[in-house]
């Protein structure tokens, strides 16, 4: 029995009463851990440089993401990453090692279906999307830029 | 009539609970029966864990009872993993009928609704009822893998791990069963999977004020009315629903999930999961009761009845809740 009414009165009440979070802390927070995270990154890219100076810049900016990656792995695989996620949010989630975790975490949890159903399978669950979204926009983006070279 | 009155008076007559090491340094943590050291139990996976604590609460709770594995007539048992494979596996173990339940969180309440009325109806002699949940298992179901570093939104739940069992008789001590309120399924469209208490809160409010109404009480008649996990958000919506049909709730109500940690254990609105209402009423309630401090008790978990496709798919969520009325007993 579906009562469209009375649900979006209820919807609407439950609205108002849903705790709020507060968005000073979780901003200040996403924005100091971001930010050193973005700072670690710069920090290896330096090194690289400075430890490898025939390499071109762009393979140095490949190794870093290979390093920043591998970090952000190990750290999950250790139990940390969820910890530093739960405090920065978005600040540890829109960085590169986020994207990390996101594939390890799932990696790691579904490790007892087995290599195939469980780890293979899984690993993607949560990062799919956003490879999805990042190889179709490319791909229109492409088109684009095709269709405004012809004109 | 929802209402039914048990006139043969069934009996818990043993009783069981074990819970997780965070369950058990929460406000209930003394008076459970075995708090684990780490949340595997020894097991390779937590599924496995979850069905093992299912056991230990089930033989936990017929040698409290004392009574011998070959006492036992029925097993009735539900959790919350797909096909309710905790309680079927746990159900391997033991050589005695099983009946899966599915209730949700509500569970311990379908479990001992069913059994006292099998027993009631003098079917059966000694039936056990057992309900329980991991936090780790619930998560993977149910949201995200343990280590993805997300945060939990305000009204969130931690799903409890813990397990309880309850053993049925008519011969023995212990608190009776005297009525049963079956509950309705109510669903007002609540789609937010993170906001389980108020989609649950309905239901609670519809069983809760049948069951004053066909009964004939107020909730001033009860010493403790305690619903299961609509943790705090949904045990104040509660509040305002029954308000509204003309039922004050003072402080003789309560919640299992909202009171199952401490404030600084972090778990947003409390909370949830078959094991939460299951642990509480097989250790404090049911320890309250048999030292007469608590008379009459009105117990009534709530369960949402909601999967993942379903909820992928825009469903909204169904919420039912089930009452149990258990009295101290004696005179």
């Amino acid at each position: 029995m579906k009562n469209e009414k009375l649900n979006q009165a209820y919807n609407e009440y439950v609205e108002a009463r849903i705790p709020k979070t507060k968005p000073f802390p979780s901003l200040f927070n996403a924005f100091w851990v971001g930010g050193l995270i973005c700072l670690l990154g710069q920090g290896i890219n330096d090194l690289i440089i400075y430890l490898f100076p025939m390499m071109s810049e762009q393979s140095a900016w490949a190794w870093t993401l290979v390093a920043l990656i591998g970090i952000a792995s190990f750290l999950t695989a250790v139990g940390v990453y969820d910890k530093i996620g739960k405090f920065a949010g978005g600040g540890s989630i829109v960085p590169i090692t986020g994207f990390s975790n996101s594939i390890t975490s799932p990696a790691l949890e579904f490790k007892h279906e087995g290599v195939i159903y469980g780890t293979c399978v899984k690993m993607f669950s949560i990062a799919g999307p956003v490879i999805v979204t990042g190889i179709v926009s490319s791909v229109v983006v492409g088109i684009v830029y095709y269709i405004i070279g012809l004109i | 009539m929802q209402t039914i009155e048990l006139t043969n008076k069934p009996k818990i007559v043993g009783s069981y609970s074990i819970v997780g090491p965070k369950e058990g340094k929460g406000p209930f943590g003394k008076y459970f029966d075995y708090v684990m050291k780490n949340d595997r139990l020894d097991e390779k996976t937590y599924e496995k864990t979850e069905c093992k604590m299912l056991e230990l609460a089930i033989t936990g709770a017929f040698q409290n009872a004392g009574l011998l594995i070959s006492h036992i007539n029925l097993l009735l048992a539900g959790d919350l993993l797909n096909q309710i494979i905790s309680s079927s596996y746990a159900a391997r173990a033991f050589n005695m009928p099983f009946l899966g339940l599915f209730g949700a969180c509500s569970t311990m309440a379908e479990s001992l609704a069913v059994g006292a009325v099998l027993i009631n109806g003098k079917n059966f002699k000694n039936v056990v009822c057992a309900t329980g949940s991991h936090f780790s298992t619930a998560e993977r179901q149910f949201r995200f893998p343990l280590e993805l570093g997300n945060q939990r939104v305000p009204t969130s739940q931690w799903t409890v791990t813990a397990s309880g069992a309850s053993v049925i008789s008519l011969n023995g001590v212990g608190p009776e069963i005297t009525q049963i309120t079956f509950g309705k399924v109510i669903d007002l469209g609540i789609t937010d999977v993170n906001n389980m208490g108020a989609a649950m809160a309905p239901s609670a409010a519809d069983t809760m004020s049948a069951h004053f109404f066909e009964t004939n009480t107020k909730p001033e008649d009860y010493d403790l009315i305690v619903t299961g996990d609509l943790g705090k958000l949904g045990a104040e919506i509660l509040i305002d629903l029954m308000e509204a049909k003309g039922y004050k709730l003072g402080k003789n109500y309560s919640d299992c999930g909202h009171s199952f940690y401490t404030r600084n254990q972090d778990t947003m609105c409390g909370g949830s999961g078959c094991g939460a209402s299951a642990s509480v009423l097989n250790s404090y309630i049911i320890k309250k009761l048999k030292t007469k401090q608590y008379k009459k008790v009105l117990f009534m978990p709530t369960g949402a009845l909601m999967s993942t496709t379903a909820s992928q798919q825009g469903e909204s969520i169904p919420g039912v809740c089930h009452a149990i009325v258990l009295e101290a007993g004696g005179n």
